[in-house]
């Protein structure tokens, strides 16, 4: 079976047609992780057909995708999609991945905005977020990748079992690419669309996450 | 006796006195009642004759008995907020495992919220 796993904080106004989408492009199953919304998030995600885990508070992107991950990995999944509540991803992009995956036979399938010109990404992102993003992101993995902390990926049963997000932020990125490295999965990028309806990580995003990383560096 | 002497030796009495408390009430081992008594002695000691950290200092070949109570202090403190920051992260983490364990157990299918 094939699933998505969407993590979603209040998303009420996203979360139902996203569901739909995700069912209307070959996702068999869709897991809702609510991580502790305040809004209708889980009453509407369930309305669309999805099984809604509820985190009681609000842990992070990070925690609800392992908590997704693990009842996906539980229910018999062979292969997940993590794919964004806000809509900002095309759902139409899943079955390009899939057939990368399948054609490759990878582990791991990894959306880049860079691979086509069809995302509109804000100029300062796409000069100077994105790229010392990239920089970072290969400094603590050593894998180097044509886009950083895009948050669509494919990941089959192998890969699930295997990968284990600690990090409760959006530091989550880094860490499963650097499992990806550590466990010699097989992975590849494919070109998706980022429709930007809100900016996501800013400036200050982008630090915390560095702050993550480097505590997780000592702490562990 | 300066006054700030009375003052801070009155205050170290005390926090022996509480550490005492919290012995008999078993909330500190007998190992932590030790360590906080030596601790406030030696504060006190210092207070009270404060030309005793010379000594020390001068072994180090740190030049005033002062300067040595500073530079301890500062390691201490770095040592005592690093130890926070890892007990801070580990609650959050078992925050999370908790918060996904109940999550876990309590899902919800399709349309039955």
């Amino acid at each position: 079976m094939f699933f998505a796993v969407v993590p979603a904080f209040n998303e009420e106004r996203n979360i139902g047609r996203v569901v739909r989408d995700l069912f209307q492009h070959g996702c068999e199953r869709v897991i809702v992780v609510d991580d502790g919304s305040t809004d209708q998030t889980a009453a509407t995600a369930g309305d669309a057909g999805a099984v809604v885990l509820r985190h009681l508070i609000n842990r992070g992107q990070g925690a609800a995708l392992e908590t997704g991950d693990r009842f996906a990995l539980a229910s018999g999944a062979e292969a997940v999609v993590h794919f964004d509540a806000d809509g900002q991803f095309n759902p139409a992009d899943i079955a390009l991945a899939r057939e990368l995956m399948r054609e490759k036979d990878l582990d791991v399938v990894l959306g880049s905005r860079f691979l086509d010109r069809r995302s509109q990404i804000p100029f300062l992102k796409r000069r100077l977020i994105l790229p010392v993003g990239r920089l970072v992101n290969y400094f603590f993995t050593g894998l180097l990748l044509s886009d950083a902390h895009n948050g669509f990926r494919l990941l089959t049963k192998n890969a699930l079992a295997k990968i284990k997000i600690t990090q409760d932020g959006m530091a989550h990125n880094s860490e499963i690419v650097a499992q990806i490295k550590k466990y010699g999965l097989k992975y590849a990028e494919c070109p998706v669309e980022v429709t930007y309806v809100e900016y996501g990580q800013g400036l200050t995003g982008g630090l915390k996450i560095i702050r993550d990383l480097f505590l997780a560096k000592f702490l562990k | 006796m300066l006054l700030i002497q009375i003052f801070l030796v009155a205050l170290f009495v005390l926090a022996m006195v509480k550490a005492g408390l919290r012995w008999r009430a078993g909330d500190l081992s007998v190992q932590g009642l030790l360590y906080w008594i030596v601790f406030w002695l030696a504060a006190a000691v210092v207070v009270i004759k404060p030309d005793a950290t010379f000594y020390f200092a001068h072994l180090l070949g740190i030049g005033r008995g002062a300067d040595l109570v500073v530079y301890l202090a500062l390691v201490l403190l770095f040592f005592l907020v690093f130890r926070l920051m890892t007990t801070v992260e580990r609650q959050k983490k078992e925050i999370t495992e908790l918060t996904r364990t109940m999550a876990l157990k309590d899902k919800h299918t399709g349309f039955d919220i």
